[in-house]
């Protein structure tokens, strides 16, 4: 692993072009953005080759060894995560191209931030210490609530205020519990906490400090509040991003610790627990999309809900079986990973939606199915992976998940599946149905930009391709994961 | 991949290919579409004729991929599924004939195709399902690619048939989802196999066999229609005639039917079905899905809601087929399921000619039509004898082998069901061949339009008497070779010999 070139290029081409892009002159940003974007799609690529030649392991930077140098973890996981995060912010990134030749005035800062945002997220994914995790969730915090600004209308701002606060607490509380567990073990390394970590109240204390600060970054049920303006306020581009790469930074260290400690060292009734609280986050958050009236406000709740799948993780495979904690773990990537390609093509699929009838009411989206259909035909492939029906990625991660549960004996989690789905299918057709509503002719639309278009189909039908073929993406993020179930 | 995969590949892709080039072609593009259309129907027939003479000889073809560890994506061509493939591949080409006639000058043409193709794709993928994961896939994606077939005029009456119908089918799918992976956990991935693959389990997970069944077939029988799953399907009558004839006829109610059969004959196997004492009470459910849906029909003056109930009634003799515990009452329920796809899509064609022709929605305006249109009267006629069960037609041949089924299967109280049926259906379809035939106009039509020189346009008048004739030639010369009843004892003997 050692020769692996890629891996500081993942940080240090985002941050470049982040900068870069700070001064040049607001024509050369979205230039600049362009060309960097190849780059890092490579290195990204490249990162994800290595791990499937030659396996999983510990990157060095600088090679010097720990307590000093930075240690950067390749497995399966991280590796796939950079993947996914390259295949969605590029294509959020054609889509933006297009979208902000309508605002000039945010435009200029969106790419800086981007830049910024993608080169939190990296690091995220690849940091094997807790501290260096803390770093790339600032940076990805600070990014996001900036593009959330963006917009610059009251209610963005007001929207970005309140994220700001609700990502500080959350940040303030994981530093917190980081400060008690390096002066309880003088270790930062993840490695280096699974040995010397013991079941005692400053574990305790601090591990329910990080999850708790991790559970607000994430927006889990009833810690959501935050999300939905932020998200449905923003630009579209921006939303997409948010929802479908920005929440899972958090969740995914949640996951990254839970695998290294938790079991150990919580009380048992903690996976229980952040289960409930996603089966919470499904129906109440499906049940508000359910009840929106603007499209994209929609469409943040929907993310609500779909966050809350995500943690019947925890009980799934804590205390159970091997092969029902392998399934959990199979049915949690399928369902990250198709979230966010589908949550990114339905922000998008919507944006579209709302410029070519120039509302964004649902109401107003009466006849639309005759005037945009393609529009329509992406939201509606991203629809079919939320609401976990075949053949998608969403219906994969359902199975397995359903499979687990059943397995584990745990067959209340069917009853949120079951449920769960229920309300998205509510949701996602209150939009068609309206779309497929004739009324006044008005045979008019403002057709998006192609590129728009294009981006969303893409997304949409990565979403559907992933959960045909879903053993393959499975057996890459299997590789090097800390699963011992039991 | 081997040519004989890939021949097994170009049945459902033809439709989905057609479905992908008509939603990208401009909505103003009618005759290209219509060629496309016409192209991808006739091509998808002539590779189905060929896999079905191959599995006449019992040539394999197959298709498998992986999805993920442990569960496969698999197509499969065998004499139960060809039977369902032949039937939607004949009807698809007659129904996109008789749409683009139907829906001439209407709008949204590019969507209503593009959906079409793509149910039509669904529907051979249910019949070419190898295994029961396969089979969720199309089953769920008939559902999804029907929805805007059934809301596809846009009214608040239409939105409102299109709300039901997902809350029935997504409800069924979600229980028969559940079912699914019930028995995955248990026995791993289940491929269809005749004689079924449960029967060796240990008898400490009978019960649990028992709740799984009973999942598995309430979500089929939404789609199947059965007493009391079938409130949907009155309701969407409200679509475009094609679009009936495609539910009643072609693939939605089928789906359902056809998704029990492979239930009971290729995972359970019958006989272990009957050990388990399941076929009893499914019987029981057919019966009262067959009197429920004929007494409904009788009180029914809209023609096609008429039409609706008494498909109600004539899918769930498929089932009752199926419960039939021997090879005669199989024989009965399979050939059924060609001859009532045959006779109803006859008689939707029929109920469309009226409306569009003459502006005739009801029973009652119906007095003189076989004098201004005859072709089409004929052809109502010889559907709704069939349906009445009059010999020679093919829906007499349907109930004598379940009467005979019956008696094999020492259900004797079937019969009474099937005679008391066969009044109600004489009941309901009589009167209105009286009215067609021996009751004069004396008031002008409600909205008469000349369409070309024969009563009606061709594109509405040939299929609906190509399908009136493959439905008498069925029933006429059932003994012939390849005729729906040879083949549907080529199954049974398939089937039984296991």
């Amino acid at each position: 692993m050692i020769g692996l070139w890629s891996v500081p290029l993942l940080f240090a081409l985002p941050l470049a072009l982040g900068i870069l892009t700070l001064l040049a002159t607001p024509a050369w940003r979205p230039r600049l953005s362009l060309a960097g974007l190849p780059l890092l799609l490579a290195a990204s690529a490249a990162a994800f080759l290595d791990l499937a030649l030659s396996g999983p392991g510990i990157y060095r930077l600088g090679d010097w060894p720990a307590p000093l140098g930075i240690n950067l973890n390749v497995d399966g996981l991280s590796a796939g995560m950079v993947v996914m995060t390259a295949v969605v912010a590029a294509l959020c990134a054609a889509y933006a191209r297009s979208y902000l030749r309508d605002y000039p005035a945010s435009a200029s800062f969106f790419w800086p931030l981007f830049w910024f945002l993608w080169a939190g997220m990296n690091g995220i994914w690849l940091a094997e210490d807790i501290f260096n995790l803390y770093v790339g969730l600032e940076v990805m915090g600070l990014a996001a609530v900036g593009m959330v600004a963006l917009r610059a209308t009251p209610q963005a701002l007001a929207a970005a205020m309140r994220y700001l606060l609700a990502a500080l607490l959350g940040s303030l509380a994981y530093l917190l519990g980081v400060a008690l567990l390096y002066g309880a073990y003088g270790t930062l390394s993840m490695a280096g906490l699974q040995h010397v970590a013991a079941d005692n109240p400053t574990t305790q204390v601090a591990l329910a400090l990080i999850i708790l600060g991790l559970l607000l970054k994430t927006a889990l049920f009833p810690l959501h509040a935050w999300l939905p303006p932020a998200h449905g306020g923003a630009l579209t581009p921006v939303s997409a991003l948010l929802s479908a790469l920005v929440v899972k930074g958090s969740f995914y260290i949640l996951l990254r610790l839970w695998l290294v400690l938790g079991p150990e060292v919580t009380p048992a009734f903690t996976a229980q627990l952040l289960g409930v609280l996603g089966a919470g986050a499904v129906f109440y958050g499906g049940w508000m999309a359910w009840r929106q009236h603007l499209l994209k406000q929609l469409v943040a709740y929907s993310t609500v809900a779909q966050i809350g799948y995500l943690f019947l993780f925890f009980p799934l495979v804590t205390g159970t079986g091997a092969e029902a904690a392998r399934l959990a773990w199979d049915g949690t990537m399928m369902m990250l990973v198709a979230h966010a390609l589908a949550k990114a093509a339905l922000f998008l699929s919507a944006g579209n939606l709302i410029l070519a009838v120039g509302s964004s009411q649902i109401g107003h989206l009466v006849g639309i199915s005759r005037f945009r259909p393609l529009s329509l035909f992406s939201f509606g492939l991203a629809g079919v992976s939320l609401m976990g029906l075949p053949p998608s990625g969403g219906f994969t991660g359902k199975w397995l998940l359903l499979h687990s549960a059943i397995l584990s004996g745990q067959w209340w989690w069917l009853i949120v599946l079951f449920l769960g789905g229920l309300l998205s299918a509510a949701y996602i057709f209150k939009v068609f149905r309206m779309s497929f509503r004739e009324g006044p002719q008005i045979d008019r639309s403002v057709p998006p930009p192609l590129t728009m278009d294009v981006a969303a189909m893409i997304l949409a039908a990565s979403a559907i391709v992933i959960g045909l073929t879903a053993h393959l993406p499975l057996h890459w993020l299997r590789a090097g994961a800390l699963l011992g179930g039991g | 991949m081997d040519w004989n995969a890939l021949i097994l590949f170009g049945v459902p892709a033809t439709s989905l290919i057609a479905s992908a080039v008509i939603f990208l072609l401009a909505e103003s593009r009618h005759t290209l579409r219509s060629v496309f259309n016409l192209v991808a129907a006739v091509l998808k027939l002539l590779l189905v004729v060929w896999i079905i003479w191959g599995v006449y000889q019992n040539v394999d073809y197959e298709l498998r991929f992986t999805i993920i560890d442990g569960v496969d994506f698999i197509l499969r061509a065998d004499a139960l599924g060809m039977m369902f493939v032949g039937l939607s591949s004949l009807l698809w080409l007659f129904t996109t004939i008789y749409a683009i006639g139907y829906l001439e000058d209407a709008p949204n043409r590019s969507r209503f195709f593009g959906f079409f193709s793509l149910c039509v794709a669904s529907t051979v993928g249910i019949a070419l399902a190898g295994n029961l994961f396969t089979f969720l896939l199309f089953y769920e994606l008939l559902t999804l690619s029907t929805y805007p077939l059934v809301v596809h005029r846009g009214t608040r009456e239409s939105l409102r048939a299109g709300q039901v119908y997902l809350y029935y089918t997504l409800g069924g799918g979600a229980l028969l989802l559940f079912g699914v992976v019930a028995l995955h956990v248990l026995v791993g991935d289940t491929e269809f196999v005749p004689g079924g693959v449960l029967s060796g389990l240990d008898a400490s997970l009978h019960p649990m066999l028992v709740v799984i069944f009973v999942m598995m077939v309430v979500g089929l029988g939404v789609k199947a229609a059965l007493f009391p799953l079938h409130a949907w399907l009155p309701m969407a009558m409200v679509a475009p005639a094609p679009v009936s004839a495609l539910l009643h006829a072609v693939a939605v109610v089928k789906a359902g039917a056809f998704g029990i059969a492979r239930v009971v004959y290729d995972v359970y196997g019958i006989e272990f079905t009957f050990s388990l004492g399941l076929l009893g009470p499914l019987a029981v459910a057919a019966a009262i899905t067959i009197l429920y849906g004929s007494f409904r029909a009788l009180a029914q003056d809209d023609l096609k809601k008429r039409l609706a109930f008494s498909t109600v009634s004539q899918v769930s003799y498929i089932v009752l087929g199926i419960t039939l515990f021997g090879p005669v009452g199989t024989l009965g329920g399979l050939v059924h399921l060609l001859h009532q796809g045959l006779m109803k899509i006859t008689l939707f064609f029929c109920a469309g000619n009226y409306a569009e022709t003459l502006g005739v929605h009801k029973i009652s305006e119906l007095d003189g039509t076989g004098q201004r249109m005859p072709a089409t009267s004929v052809a109502f006629t010889l559907g709704a004898f069939g349906m009445i069960g009059i010999p020679p037609m093919a829906g007499f041949i349907s109930k004598w082998y379940l009467g005979m089924g019956a008696l094999h299967a020492n259900m004797n109280w079937v019969l009474a069901v099937l005679i008391l049926s066969s009044l109600l259906n004489a009941a309901y379809f009589l009167p209105i061949l009286y009215r067609i035939w021996f009751r004069t106009r004396n008031k002008p039509w409600c909205e008469e339009k000349a369409l070309g020189r024969h009563e009606t346009t061709l594109w509405l008048l040939v299929p609906t008497l190509a399908t009136a004739g493959f439905a008498l030639i069925a029933g006429l010369l059932a003994g012939m070779p390849f005729s729906p009843l040879y083949w549907a004892d080529l199954i049974v003997s398939r089937e039984y010999l296991q």
